[in-house]
C-alpha cells in the first residue's frame, strides 16, 4: 500500500518531518505466512467485528480486523460500571460480553471477508473443551487469515486459574484450539503480562502448536472512587491498557524477542503513533495491534501505518521487516573511539 | 440525507457562559446534514498528547447546515471532570477532534398528535431540535423542563418559542413549580391528551417518566446517559438491560442501540446489573 496523503491527525511525528525525501516505504509485511498490506491491525475486543469502523478506515487496506473474543456461548458480560479512565489508559472488565460462535461465523465474519478484510478470529474458553471445540468451529470456515487464541481467561476445571499463567495450562489450551485448525491457517497465542517468566510461558506454547505470539493482553489493575470509598469498577478489578502500559508491553516484546529470535511477534499496548509502532518493530515485533487508541481515534490503524511509512523512511529503512528486532544489535561505536 | 457519522477536526466558534452551562459552538461541516434530534456527537479532549483518551459524549444542541463559517454543530455542557474543564477552557480557533453525528435519534410519531418533551438540566438540550421537526409535522408541543435550581435550567426562554406550553420546575423552587419535572407529568399528560412524551436527563427521571407514560397508555422515548469510552460500538461499556422485539433481555450498547430507547423496553430498576435471564447472563455460580 502506498500512502501518499498526511492524515489530518498526525501526532507526535515532529522529528520525521522531511522524510519525504527517505526511500520508497512498502507498508506490506508477511506474519507467520500470512501477507498482510500494513502491520498495523485493530486488537482484540477495541474494534468488535470491525463493521463499526468503517465509517472511520478502509477495513481492507489495514493490516487485519482482530475480533473481539469470542466464547462458545452467548455471553452477557459484566455488570457497568465496566470502565474507569486512568492517566494515558483506562480500566476494562467487560466480561467477553458476546453473541457466540454461531451468531459470529454466521454474520461478523462473513462481513469482514465480503469486505476484503483479513480477519484475525480472537477465541476465548472456559475450559480445554470450549478452546478445541471454538478451534474446530473457526478452523473449518472459510476466509480466517489467522487465529488468535486469548488465554488471560479463568479456567473452570482449575479452580478459576487463569491459563495464560501457567505453562502448562497455557499450552493445553493452545494445543486444544490448534487441533482444529488446518495447517497453513497461523494460530497466534496472546499472553499476558502479569506472570514471572513470560519466556517459559511463550515457549509452552510454541511447542504446543502456536505459529506466533501476540503481547500483551492487559495487566491488572483496580480504580477506588474517592466518593463511594468502593472498587469503581462492578467487577472490582479490570485491565489495564492505553500508554500507560506500552513501556511494559515493549519489554515484553524484547524479552521473548530476545529468546526466540525466530517466532513471529505482534505487539500490542499503547500504541498511538507511528512512532509507537516503530519501537515495538525496534524490539523485535513483525506486526503491532492498535487498542485503546481506536476510542480515542477510530481512523488510528490507518494513521499509525501512515506515520509508520515516514518513520522508517526518514531511517532509511525500505519496509518494516527491516527494522525487526534492529533495538537488540549492539550500539554503535561514539565516533572517534578506537580499540 | 446523507448518513453515518464523520470524523472531523472541528474549530470553535464560540463558547458562552449559560447559568451553570458551557454553550459550544464548533464549525464542524457535514455533521448537520446528518444530524436527526437525539443525535450526539463524541469529542476528544486534552488535545494531541491528551492523557484522557476516552470520548466525551454529548447530545447535539443544534447543528445548522450552513452559514458564513460552514456547518456548524452547538452542545451545552455542564463541567464535571478533566474532559469537560478542558472544553470549557477552549478559545475560538481552537481544534477540537469530533465524530458525530451517532446514536439512535428520537422516533417520530406518524401523526399530528400532541407530544409533551421533559428535559433534566441541560438534557433539554436535544429537545429543542426535536420540537421544531414535531411541528413541522402538525404534533402540538409541550415542555416541562425540571432542574435542581434556576441556574441549572436550560434554555426556559427558547422553550417558549419552540412549545405551545411550558412549565418549569426547580427543586429548591428559586423558579417556576417547587418540585420535580415528574411531580407535574400526569397532570400535563391528561391535560395535553399527549401520545408520546420524550425524555432527556438524569437515569432517575427516565425511570420515572417511563413508568409514568406506561400506567397513562403513552408511548416514551427516553435519551439515556451511560458511561461510554468510544461512542461508535466498539468497546462494550455503554450497555444497558433492554428487552427486545422478541421478548429477550440482551446488554444492549446504548451508543448504537441507544441513546433514545423506547421507555417500555429498559429495565430501569436493572441497570447497573445484569438481570437474572437476560442472553448469556452468567448461570449460578456467576461467570466463568
Ligand atoms: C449520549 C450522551 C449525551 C450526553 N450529553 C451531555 C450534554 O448534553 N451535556 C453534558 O454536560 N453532558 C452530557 N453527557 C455527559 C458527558 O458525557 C459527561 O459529563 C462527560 O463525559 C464527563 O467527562 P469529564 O472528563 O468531565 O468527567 P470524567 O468523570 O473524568 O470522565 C471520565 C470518563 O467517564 C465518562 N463519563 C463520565 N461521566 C459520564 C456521563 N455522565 N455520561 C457518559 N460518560 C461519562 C467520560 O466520557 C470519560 O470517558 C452526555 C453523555 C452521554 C452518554
Ligand atoms: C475494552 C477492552 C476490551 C478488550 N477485550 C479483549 C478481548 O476480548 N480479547 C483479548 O484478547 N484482548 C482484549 N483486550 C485487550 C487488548 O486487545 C490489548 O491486548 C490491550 O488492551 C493492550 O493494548 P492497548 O493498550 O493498545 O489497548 C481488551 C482491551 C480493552 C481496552
Ligand atoms: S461507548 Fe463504546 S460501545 Fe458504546
Amino acid at each position: 500500500m502506498t500512502v501518499t496523503s498526511q492524515p489530518a491527525a498526525v501526532v507526535d511525528s515532529s522529528s520525521d518531518v522531511g522524510a519525504a525525501s527517505g526511500p520508497v516505504v512498502d507498508l506490506a509485511i508477511e506474519l507467520a505466512g500470512v501477507r498482510l498490506p500494513t502491520p498495523v491491525m485493530t486488537a482484540s475486543g477495541c474494534a468488535a467485528a470491525g463493521r463499526e469502523l468503517a465509517p472511520f478506515l478502509d477495513v481492507a487496506a489495514i493490516g487485519a480486523v482482530v475480533t473481539k473474543s469470542v466464547r462458545l456461548d452467548p455471553r452477557s458480560g459484566r455488570a457497568t460500571p465496566r470502565m474507569v479512565e486512568t492517566p494515558s489508559g483506562m480500566l476494562n472488565s467487560i466480561g467477553l460480553q458476546g453473541p457466540g460462535i454461531d451468531a459470529f461465523l454466521a454474520t461478523d465474519l462473513p462481513w469482514l471477508v465480503s469486505h476484503g478484510a483479513r480477519a484475525v478470529v480472537s477465541i476465548a474458553g472456559g475450559s480445554l473443551g470450549e478452546y478445541a471445540e471454538l478451534g474446530r468451529r473457526v478452523g473449518s470456515s472459510p476466509g480466517v487469515a489467522a487465529v488468535e487464541v486469548n488465554i488471560s481467561c479463568p479456567n473452570v476445571e482449575n479452580r478459576g486459574l487463569v491459563f495464560a499463567c501457567d505453562p502448562f495450562q497455557a499450552a493445553r489450551a493452545v494445543s486444544a484450539a490448534r487441533r482444529g485448525i488446518p495447517r497453513d491457517v497461523p494460530v497466534l497465542a496472546k499472553l499476558s503480562p502479569d506472570v514471572t517468566d513470560l519466556v517459559s510461558i511463550a515457549d509452552s506454547v510454541m511447542e504446543a502448536g502456536a505459529t506466533g505470539l501476540t503481547l500483551i493482553n492487559t495487566t491488572l489493575g483496580l480504580a477506588i472512587d474517592h466518593d463511594t470509598m468502593r472498587p469503581v469498577l462492578a467487577g472490582t478489578t479490570g485491565g489495564l491498557s492505553g500508554p500507560a502500559i506500552r513501556p511494559l508491553a515493549v519489554r515484553c516484546v524484547w524479552q521473548v524477542h530476545q529468546a526466540m529470535p525466530d517466532v513471529p511477534i505482534v505487539g500490542v499496548g499503547g500504541v498511538r503513533t507511528g512512532r509507537d509502532a516503530f519501537e515495538f518493530l525496534l524490539a523485535g515485533a513483525t506486526a503491532v495491534q492498535v487498542g485503546t487508541v481506536v476510542f480515542h481515534d477510530p481512523s488510528a490503524p490507518h494513521r499509525v501505518a501512515n506515520e509508520l511509512q515516514v518513520a522508517l523512511a526518514a531511517r532509511g529503512l525500505r519496509s518494516p521487516a527491516e527494522a525487526v528486532g534492529l533495538a537488540h544489535q549492539p550500539r554503535p561505536r561514539p565516533e572517534g573511539t578506537d580499540d | 440525507m446523507s448518513t453515518g457519522p464523520l470524523q472531523l477536526r472541528g474549530r470553535v466558534l464560540k463558547l458562552d457562559r449559560v447559568g451553570d452551562y458551557q454553550h459550544l459552538t464548533l464549525v464542524a461541516p457535514g455533521v448537520a446534514e446528518r444530524t436527526r434530534p437525539g443525535a450526539f456527537v463524541a469529542l476528544a479532549v486534552g488535545g494531541d498528547h491528551s492523557a484522557t483518551l476516552l470520548r466525551r459524549a454529548f447530545s447535539i444542541y443544534r447543528a445548522k447546515a450552513s452559514g458564513v463559517y460552514g456547518g456548524t454543530v452547538e452542545i451545552v455542557f455542564a463541567v464535571h471532570g478533566p474532559g469537560t474543564a478542558w472544553l470549557a477552557d477552549r478559545r475560538p480557533h481552537d481544534e477540537i477532534d469530533v465524530i458525530g453525528p451517532l446514536g439512535r435519534p428520537f422516533a417520530l410519531p406518524k401523526e399530528p398528535v400532541p407530544c409533551v418533551l421533559v428535559g433534566g438540566g441541560y438534557g433539554s438540550a436535544p429537545l429543542f431540535g426535536l420540537a421544531d421537526r414535531l411541528r413541522e409535522r402538525g404534533c402540538s408541543v409541550h415542555m416541562v423542563l425540571g432542574a435542581a435550581s434556576e441556574s441549572r435550567l436550560f434554555g426556559t426562554v427558547q422553550a417558549k418559542r419552540s412549545a405551545q406550553s411550558v412549565v418549569v420546575t426547580t427543586e429548591d423552587g428559586s423558579v417556576g413549580t417547587p418540585g420535580r419535572a415528574t411531580d407535574v407529568l400526569p397532570d400535563l399528560l391528561a391535560r395535553t391528551n399527549a401520545a408520546v412524551v420524550y425524555a432527556c436527563g438524569p437515569m432517575g427521571m427516565l425511570s420515572a417518566i417511563a413508568a409514568l407514560a406506561e400506567q397513562h397508555g403513552v408511548w416514551s422515548q427516553c435519551a439515556v446517559e451511560e458511561q461510554m469510552a468510544c461512542g461508535v460500538g466498539v468497546c462494550m461499556t455503554c450497555v444497558l438491560p433492554v428487552r427486545g422485539d422478541d421478548g429477550v433481555v440482551r446488554m444492549v450498547r446504548s451508543c448504537v442501540e441507544g441513546p433514545v430507547f423506547r421507555g417500555d423496553r429498559v429495565l430501569w430498576a436493572d441497570a447497573g446489573t445484569i438481570p437474572a435471564g437476560t442472553l448469556g447472563a452468567p448461570r449460578v455460580g456467576g461467570h466463568a
